[in-house]
């Protein structure tokens, strides 16, 4: 009997394999945007090898994954980029990458458009090239907007533009809407998390509360924009927006890093929430038997939102956002919609941020150089 | 007066009642990836 | 108490899942996906299931409902198959 087995109840408490993985191929990036949730760009020398990334493909494939998202760094500068999204679509595993379309000329983009069950999502963080710039580094949004063009030109067929919300990108929302609707393409606008290089530029980039309730509302209106659930801390304001509305880390997402390092999701890469290497026995066993997985898989406490009426809409909003600015996981979230979280901020003497475990930035800046 | 009734070849769900037994989820509907 | 109007599904034709949809078992059902449509389905009685996988061996979807579900249970379960048929998941074949 399955009675009134609410989804979400189940998904809280785990499933067989994850239903989105992300990997990210390598921390080698030609860019260095100032809010990275992997502080990418110089490569780790311990980069899983081809035969490795292959074996592992398969592993995906047999645990019957449906999909995998691959990002990094960028991951269309690893040599062996288009013979792993290959050879993993040959084995009927879906691959959407992320990318900053640098790497996307005209014959990538006819080689990508000849692939089977690929998406690809453009980054931008601004509608213009000024507000953009600005966190990506000068030139890369035409170089994402050549990328944009040179798909088109090949047929590539529906993509992905997937920009992060922040203090200024919020302010384009009508804009970013006509700019996908010019390409045919679909709108993915995200939550800027204190991850990575991000907590170095949260307190004054992250939107304010004023600004979330206008993206909420716009949101609510608009169905079709992707959000990758990334609002979930926003749906305490009224109905739901679209998706499961809940922490996927560990229950139905998580992270291989390009070391083969497996943590809960993209945004907490730090050594308190590693659940293992797939290098030790391979990830079905990280993912099946890991000690933080099987912690996160009981069901939650409440903690601090346990008087708040608005707890089962948020659930308390994300973990990554509470751990990377120096709140405990009982606590609300930092923009929690009450203005609880930042309360308890506040109330903190100091409020101590964890420091990366792993930074892979480049301590020069990069100049992207126009090809 | 009330109109004609039409009668179309259709199959009516309970929506209530479907939903215990099927559930779509947005593939892009889970946090944690970006 | 909502109802939906879909599609007309012909319980008297042959079905099965679709070639373009992988089934995972889960401990409470499975998962579907669609690889084309990226559509993602939770079926949430191991019974749907058994029915999802079995309706190839028979030669109409009424047939396996009528072999594979108890009685009272059988207009939920049709109706069910009509909806995974309305998303694309199962094809006539």
């Amino acid at each position: 009997m399955c009675a009134d087995v609410r989804l979400r109840d189940r998904f809280e408490r785990g499933l067989a394999a994850p239903i989105c993985l992300t990997w990210e191929l390598t921390y080698a990036c030609n860019l260095a945007c100032t809010h990275c949730l992997s502080s990418s760009g110089r490569r780790d020398p311990r980069e899983l090898s081809t035969s490795e990334a292959t074996a592992l493909i398969d592993e995906i494939a047999a645990m019957q994954i449906f999909y995998v998202n691959i990002g990094g760094g960028e991951p269309m500068i690893r040599r062996d980029f288009f013979e792993l999204v290959e050879h993993a679509v040959a084995q009927r595993v879906g691959v959407k990458f992320s990318t900053n379309g640098t790497r996307i000329d005209a014959a990538a983009a006819r080689r990508l458009a000849g692939i089977d069950y690929l998406d690809i999502q453009i980054s931008i963080d601004g509608a213009d090239a000024t507000t953009s710039d600005k966190i990506r580094g000068r030139g890369s949004y035409d170089a994402a907007r050549r990328a944009m063009d040179n798909l088109r030109a090949a047929d590539f067929g529906q993509f992905k533009i997937s920009v992060v919300m922040t203090r200024e990108s919020v302010e384009q929302l009508d804009a970013f809407e006509s700019l996908a609707a010019t390409y045919g393409a679909e709108l993915r606008l995200t939550r800027l998390r204190p991850s990575g290089r991000g907590v170095e530029v949260w307190n004054e980039l992250h939107p304010t509360l004023e600004q979330n309730r206008r993206l909420y509302r716009w949101l609510l209106d608009r169905p079709n924009v992707l959000t990758g659930d990334s609002f979930f801390h926003l749906s305490a304001l009224g109905s739901p927006l679209e998706g499961l509305n809940l922490c996927g880390a560990g229950r139905v997402v998580c992270l291989i890093d390009p070391i083969g390092d497996v943590y809960a999701c993209p945004f907490v890469i730090h050594d308190e929430f590693l659940a293992g290497n797939v290098r030790d026995a391979g990830f079905n066993a990280v993912w099946s038997e890991s000690e933080l997985f099987r912690s996160l898989r009981e069901p939650g406490n409440a903690g601090a939102c346990s008087s708040c009426g608005s707890y089962d809409a948020c659930r308390g909003g994300c973990m990554a956002a509470k751990f990377f600015t120096g709140l405990e996981m009982s606590d609300p979230d930092p923009e929690c919609v009450f203005g609880h979280g930042e309360a308890a901020l506040a109330a903190k003497a100091v409020a101590i941020r964890p420091a990366s475990s792993s930074d892979h930035s480049k301590r020069v800046p990069v100049a992207l150089s126009t090809r | 007066m009330t109109p004609e009734t039409q009668f179309v070849d259709v199959v009516v769900i309970d929506a209530e009642v479907e939903e215990l037994l099927i559930e779509e989820v947005s593939i892009d509907g889970l946090c944690g990836v970006y | 108490m909502s109802v939906t109007a879909i599609d007309a599904f012909d319980a008297t034709r042959p079905w099965a899942l679709s070639e373009q949809v992988s089934l995972r078992d889960e401990s409470f059902g499975a998962l579907a996906y669609h690889h084309v449509t990226r559509r993602l389905v939770f079926l949430k009685s191991r019974e749907l299931v058994a029915l999802v996988r079995r309706l190839a061996e028979f030669d109409s979807a009424e047939a396996a409902v009528t072999e594979l579900i108890e009685t009272d249970q059988r207009e939920r379960y049709v109706a069910a198959l009509a909806s995974l048929a309305h998303s694309a998941l199962l094809d006539v074949r």
